[in-house]
């Protein structure tokens, strides 16, 4: 049995960041990287299975990047996943995200997975496409925005809910081998253990090419992309009045605020 | 290909108001796209949404008879799938919706269409579609355009544009939904708990705190700040999710709107997309964060760059009792 689990590491920009000369993106030395937010709850609905069925089943972690990712998915590792997946090669640059899921379906067939989980979006561009689109190049079954799961590993059903708008959620019952993608929220993830933490170092991350997996050239990068980023620029500032002043000042604006609410 | 293609969403029987703000956004690029404004609901019973889908500038909409009852992702792909194949459209407007995030990826990745998503503007510049979205936590815009393809599918973030209230005159049509293999089936629906004496759809002074306020046990001095300013005290997800205040205080997109409210002061809230979605229509919003790059300060009324502990414990002195 076997769980793998998609993961990204995202970008922040930093206070004072620029735009690249060719205005495309944010110039990579102002970024700060992270594990995508949504990361933690898939990997932690995995492992939840992992414990729940006494260790029967591997979680396997795969992520499309650069060698600075290892440090996102040594945080996996350390949180309990068995091994690690890297993809990349400089073909790769400028994938949008239906091109970096053409790339996990391939990983996937390779691993032959019971369950594929995704997070349903990546903090930094809000995609919300690349898990869905893994499945479609899977031709396996999928649910967006799964905020609760009833799975026992190898089962050839799932039972689960849906997030819908307005706190409605839906009860979905789904054929498995599927791709779900896991919503904030569906479980208290864990932290990792000083223990966990060593035994990640001896865990191996294997890093592979797009070629290695059987894809062309144009299954990656822009030719395999289903849009290209034009330009980013800084939207113009809001509407915000900004109340100025030492702390005291800028709450005693408050205070007339509130005040004028409430029409004293 | 020309003309653009709308997919209406209902749900419980019920048009989602976000169906007739594409509407807007479809007629307001229309005469880009130099061809018809198509809008399609996929229902069981579709006919009954026709007349509320027939606004001005609508040239035809499409009831699309479904032997799928509730939303599956499956049914939706194929039934959109066979819409763009008879009409050939230039762009086509899904909501960004929790059901359109269960298909529209899978469409567009299977037929090879052009693809965005949470796009909360599009237009044509000579003649090619550019589609404008969020990047870095919505602190950039970022513009795609779409090499090389004639259809393009974008889900448009909801709220964004006004809904057109005139009526329009567009004939009306019927299709079958192609079948589909059933691979998952809708159960039920359920709703959340009550939110007990919780009441943030009702509360005219709002009072949130987000993710900036730290740890739990931080929670406390904000609960009894907004007990002093007289105001509910409401939330954004994270604090929810960690169990910190109860999902009933939760505003935004999976929680509660802010429907009545008049003031609201979003402490330590960066302003997502979706804790927007629950008040963002507040006349009066006060934002107080340290970051003074946030989104929230987009549609604040009044922003504070400032710590929110430092401002609170100062809001506590200096409140009237
Ligand atoms: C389908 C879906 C539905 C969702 N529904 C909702 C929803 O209903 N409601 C919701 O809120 N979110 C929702 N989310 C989550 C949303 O995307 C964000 O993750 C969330 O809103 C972020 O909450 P936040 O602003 O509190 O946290 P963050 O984005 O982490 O922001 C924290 C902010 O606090 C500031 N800060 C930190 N310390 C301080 C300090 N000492 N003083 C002042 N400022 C400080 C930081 O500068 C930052 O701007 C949903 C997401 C999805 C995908």
């Amino acid at each position: 049995m076997k769980i793998l689990v998609t993961v990204k590491q995202v970008a922040a920009v930093d206070d004072d960041f620029e735009i690249r000369t060719d205005g495309r993106d944010v110039d990579p030395d102002f970024l700060i990287h992270d594990l995508n937010e949504w990361d933690n709850f898939s990997l932690e609905e995995a492992m939840k299975i992992k414990e729940a069925a006494g260790g029967e089943v591997e979680v396997v972690v795969v992520s499309v990047g650069p060698e600075s990712v290892d440090e996102e998915l040594r945080k996996c590792l350390a949180k309990g996943a068995d091994r690690a997946i890297r993809v990349w090669d400089d073909s790769v640059e400028g994938s949008d995200p239906i091109a970096i899921a053409r790339i996990i379906a391939a990983v996937a067939k390779n691993e032959a997975p019971d369950m594929l989980f995704a997070g349903v979006q990546a903090s930094d561009h809000s995609y919300a496409a690349t898990g869905i689109a893994t499945a479609s190049f899977l031709g396996w079954p999928h649910a967006a925005v799964v905020s609760l799961l009833n799975y026992t590993p190898g089962s050839k059903m799932a039972t689960l809910q849906r997030e819908l708008e307005g706190g409605t959620y839906a009860e979905v019952e789904l054929e498995c081998p599927a791709v779900l993608t896991i919503q904030l929220g569906i479980n208290v993830p864990r932290y990792a253990s000083l223990r966990g933490i060593k035994q990640a170092a001896a865990k191996p991350i294997d890093v592979l090419t797009p070629s290695a997996l059987g894809l062309a050239a144009t299954d990656v990068g822009e030719a395999g992309s289903l849009s290209r980023v034009r330009r980013m620029y800084v939207p113009a500032k809001g509407q915000a009045e900004l109340i100025e002043g030492t702390p005291a000042e800028q709450v005693a604006r408050l205070v007339k605020i509130i005040q004028e609410f409430k029409g004293v | 290909m020309s003309g653009i293609l709308v997919i209406a969403e209902h749900r419980m029987d019920e048009l989602r108001p976000v169906s007739l703000e594409l509407i807007a956004v479809a007629v307001g690029v229309k005469a880009q796209a130099s061809g018809p404004v198509t809008v399609a609901i996929i229902a069981n019973d579709p006919q009954k949404y026709a007349q509320a889908l027939s606004v001005q500038g609508v040239d035809e909409v499409i009831c699309v008879k479904s032997a799928v009852v509730e939303f599956d992702p499956d049914a939706y792909e194929a039934t959109v799938a066979a819409l763009i194949a008879a009409k050939n459209p230039s762009l086509v407007l899904l909501p960004h919706s929790v059901n359109s995030l269960a298909y529209a990826p899978a469409l567009a990745a299977k037929t090879g269409l052009g693809l965005a998503t949470d796009a909360f503007k599009v237009e044509f510049d000579a003649g090619a579609l550019v589609a404008t979205r969020g990047g870095y936590g919505q602190k950039l815009n970022v513009e795609v355009d779409f090499p090389g393809k004639s259809t393009v599918v974008v889900t448009f973030r909801a709220n964004v544009c006004k809904p057109i209230d005139a009526a329009g005159s567009p004939t009306v049509t019927q299709m079958d939904a192609p079948a589909t293999p059933a691979r998952g089936q809708h159960k039920k629906y359920i709703e959340a708990a009550g939110g007990g004496d919780v009441d943030i759809p009702g509360s005219e002074f709002i009072l949130s705190i987000g993710r900036g306020v730290g740890e739990e046990d931080n929670v406390e001095q904000f609960r009894e700040l907004a007990q002093t300013v007289g105001a509910e005290l409401g939330c954004s997800r994270p604090i929810a999710d960690a169990g910190w205040l109860p999902k009933s205080r939760q505003v935004g997109q999976s929680g509660k709107t802010a429907a009545n409210c008049k003031l609201y002061i979003a402490m330590g809230i960066s302003g997502s997309v979706q804790h927007m979605a629950g008040m963002k229509h507040v006349e009066n919003i006060v934002a107080v964060n340290t970051d003074p790059k946030a989104s929230i300060f987009h549609i604040a009324r009044y922003g504070i760059v400032g710590d929110i502990f430092e401002i609170g414990e100062e809001l506590r002195n200096q409140f009237p009792a």
